[in-house]
């Protein structure tokens, strides 16, 4: 703790693509993917213990900025990652659902914890038991609350999802087919 | 302490309100007195204004439910304390479940307020004077009142856990 | 005197209506306001509560009496085995169960340090509504010292499930002591820059002197517990009061506010936070020999090695994880000094395997009625602040 340690940058690597002088050919969709995966503006939507977890989890011990997730947004209209962490009882269903319809595409969907995956261990007539019955879920993260190891996991599947994705995956059939399964146009 | 405490409240209410006081007990390390409905609000604010007894605080209060106990179902209790002498008493009243009206103490304490919703919210319990008397923890669509014994803890319209497996 | 002006009489107000929404940065935790506003200034407000309530007294009912901690921790996640210890305590006052000298100090210390952690979030979240982030930066790496220690004993950060009916479930490791005493080392000289940044700082002192203030009058009336009851002057703690698990033992103040504003909130906080490590200090010092578990057989799962070599540890720990051991009957109700007040845990078991009655008395829940009252008059902002003053837990509040 009383030492400063300097710490080694890491720079992303350079999609695959052609280089010469002054130049860098690539698709485009590799190059957007690598910009969309190192600045994911995340919107913790934390409800309970898990999102204590995600505290200590941007706090400099384990940090989450690195990633590139140092600008939380709160407002759905400026974010991309809606990280859902915490129990999401009935009467909070319709709100996540219309904190996730006011997000703008591209977005994606973290579920933290068993609470937000399933219901956790909470069975009862008032619990929501997963998230995925009103909207679609990109990672589920299990534990009860997740190590902030764990979180970090999942948001490095989250960037893998993020790097792989063709740019306007709105227009594609399968995903317009999967919100409509939702509800959600 | 406590025997003497229990014996000093029930001479108290006894010598005040006779016949209201059903019985009266120790459990564990509390008095606990069972009183008949009506009078409830009089013993509360006896015990709450009287300079010996002077139990100002409301510590909690919650609903209870015997489904066997017919004629008198439904229960509620409520704690009561008295900080400057450390006191601690209970006490209880039984209804029954198809007359589950009872009147609101939050004149007397402004706790009462939530912890009567909430037991509305649960229970079913109509307390009568009450300002807002809703829901306040489950939906309010909501038209069941859940911590009855007779409803089951999950939510019957989930079709995605086998019960076979889970014991029940 | 004529007035000449056109003066806008009250009726003719027009007032804005401010969703202080379930979901809001500033808002520690998911419950709503409606704030009718006047410009700046806040009118009336109405509190919407329940958007995390998970039915734990209906979940409690069906659950065996070990299975309960769990469900417990959720309560205030920020200090979880104040929790967890209330509900052995509870147990082990319905069975009548006497606890080593030892398991008690173990069972003190750590309840300091939730106390303290759930401290450390408060007061840095407080300054962090006030701008300062500084300080909840640097004071969470030492909190995380504090999950390391959790973690030595009990295996788990945050919902930590500590303890057992009986006593404790391990004795501390080596590492644990050590990484304590390395916690009592270095964590007071940061709790004093700490304070050096926020308790003498202009900004910080206008920002919460004055704001969102309670008499102790009507704390008592609304049934406030705890620091917000100890900021408006009054004196109960229910660990001097109603000592429990040897809290007799210890030499401690019991720090008082004067007018139930959001500084002396702050400042209660964070005098208790010193007393608490002047606790933990005097526990570690005076710590006795002895067992860490009582002997209950009935209650507390036997050694693996007897499990796997005697008869009797065999069927006692069938016994016990099916659930099928004779509980007394009886009620009782137990409080602890949890971080935010008196938390009770009144059970009513009819000798069945699990609680026929649990009922949680949580302070979080009686005391934010109070608070639209502190807030009428003041502005948006100086809301905000009461609401992270009076620390506000969503899962104590919603249970």
């Amino acid at each position: 703790m009383a030492e400063i340690i300097t710490p080694k940058i890491n720079i992303t690597e350079k999609p695959p693509g052609h280089e010469g002088h002054g130049f860098f050919a690539t698709s485009l969709d590799k190059v957007v993917g690598m910009a969309r995966k190192n600045s994911l503006w995340p919107l913790p939507f934390a409800t309970s213990c898990c999102g204590i977890e995600f505290m200590a989890t941007m706090g400099s011990h384990y940090d989450l900025g690195r990633f590139g997730s140092e600008r939380l947004s709160f407002s759905p209209r400026q974010a991309d990652l809606l990280m859902v962490m915490g129990t999401i009882a009935k009467k909070m269903g319709p709100i996540l659902r219309q904190v996730y319809e006011q997000m703008a595409e591209p977005r994606w969907v973290l579920s933290m914890g068993a609470c937000a995956s399933s219901g956790g261990i909470f069975d009862t007539y008032s619990v929501l038991q997963g998230i995925d019955r009103i909207i679609p879920v990109d990672v589920y993260i299990p534990g009860c609350p997740p190590r902030p190891e764990q979180v970090i996991d999942g948001i490095l599947k989250i960037q893998e999802l993020v790097q792989s994705e063709a740019i306007r995956r709105r227009d594609t059939p399968e995903y317009k087919a999967m919100l409509a399964k939702y509800g959600i146009e | 302490m406590e025997n003497t405490l229990l014996n000093t409240v029930s001479e108290k209410l006894k010598s005040k309100f006779g016949d209201a006081i059903v019985f009266s007990e120790q459990h564990y390390d509390f008095p606990v007195f069972v009183i008949k409905r009506e009078k409830i609000i009089d013993i509360i604010q006896f015990l709450k204004d009287d300079p010996e007894m002077g139990f100002g605080f409301l510590t909690t209060m919650c609903a209870l439910h015997f489904p066997e106990n017919k004629g008198q179902e439904m229960g509620l209790m409520y704690q009561l304390q008295n900080m400057q002498k450390n006191w601690r008493i209970r006490l209880k009243i039984f209804f029954p479940i198809n007359d589950v009206v009872v009147p609101t103490a939050t004149g007397l304490f402004a706790a009462a307020n939530w912890m009567e919703r909430q037991e509305y919210d649960f229970f079913g319990i109509i307390f009568k004077g009450h300002p807002n008397l809703k829901r306040i923890l489950n939906m309010d669509e909501m038209n069941y009142f859940p911590m009855r014994k007779e409803y089951p803890l999950e939510d019957a319209a989930r079709e995605d856990k086998n019960d076979s497996m889970f014991g029940r | 005197m004529e007035e000449t002006k056109e003066i806008i009489k009250p009726e003719e107000k027009e007032y804005s209506i401010l969703n202080l929404g379930p979901t809001h940065p500033a808002t520690h935790g998911i419950f709503q306001n409606i704030l009718k506003m006047d410009g700046e200034i806040i009118m009336d407000a109405e509190p919407t509560v329940g958007y995390i309530h998970r039915a734990f007294e209906k979940l409690a009912e069906h659950r065996p009496f070990y299975q309960i901690p769990p469900i417990t921790d959720r309560l205030n996640y920020c200090s979880s085995p104040i929790n967890n210890m209330g509900w052995h305590m509870t147990v082990e006052k319905l069975i009548g169960a006497k606890i080593p000298k030892r398991a008690e100090y173990m069972r003190v210390i750590i309840m300091e340090l939730a106390r303290i952690a759930d401290h450390i979030v408060c007061d840095t979240v407080i300054a962090v509504d006030t701008g300062a982030m500084t300080g909840f930066l640097y004071m969470f790496q030492w909190r995380e010292l504090i999950y390391e220690i959790y973690e030595e004993i009990c295996g788990a950060r945050l919902t930590t499930n500590i303890g057992r009916i009986g006593g404790m479930e391990r004795d501390f490791s080596k590492t644990a002591w050590a990484k304590l005493d390395k916690f009592m080392k270095e964590f007071p000289a940061k709790l004093k820059e700490f304070e050096n940044l926020v308790m003498r700082n202009r900004i910080f002192i206008d920002r919460v002197v004055g704001v969102g203030p309670i008499s102790a009058e009507r704390a008592l009336s609304y049934g406030f517990t705890g620091p917000n009851l100890r900021a408006a002057g009054v004196d109960y703690d229910v660990r001097v009061m109603n000592p429990y698990s040897s809290y007799e033992d210890f030499e401690f103040t019991v720090p008082i506010g004067t007018n139930g504003d959001t500084y002396d909130r702050f400042m209660v906080r964070l005098d208790e936070m010193w007393q608490s490590l002047s606790i933990i200090n005097q526990a570690i010092k005076k710590m006795p020999d002895g067992p860490f578990h009582a002997d209950v057989p009935d209650f507390y799962l036997p050694p693996k090695e007897d499990v796997y070599n005697n008869m009797e540890a065999l069927i006692y720990h069938f016994k016990i994880v099916m659930g099928e051991t004779d509980v007394p009957k009886g009620e009782v109700y137990h409080c602890v000094e949890g971080g935010n007040g008196e938390l009770g845990f009144y059970l009513i078991s009819d000798g069945g395997r699990t609680p026929y009655r649990l009922h949680f008395r949580r302070p979080c829940f009686i005391y934010y009625q109070a608070y639209p009252e502190m807030i009428k008059g003041g502005m948006l902002s100086d809301a905000i602040l009461t609401m992270s003053s009076m620390n506000v837990i969503a899962g104590e509040l919603d249970a």
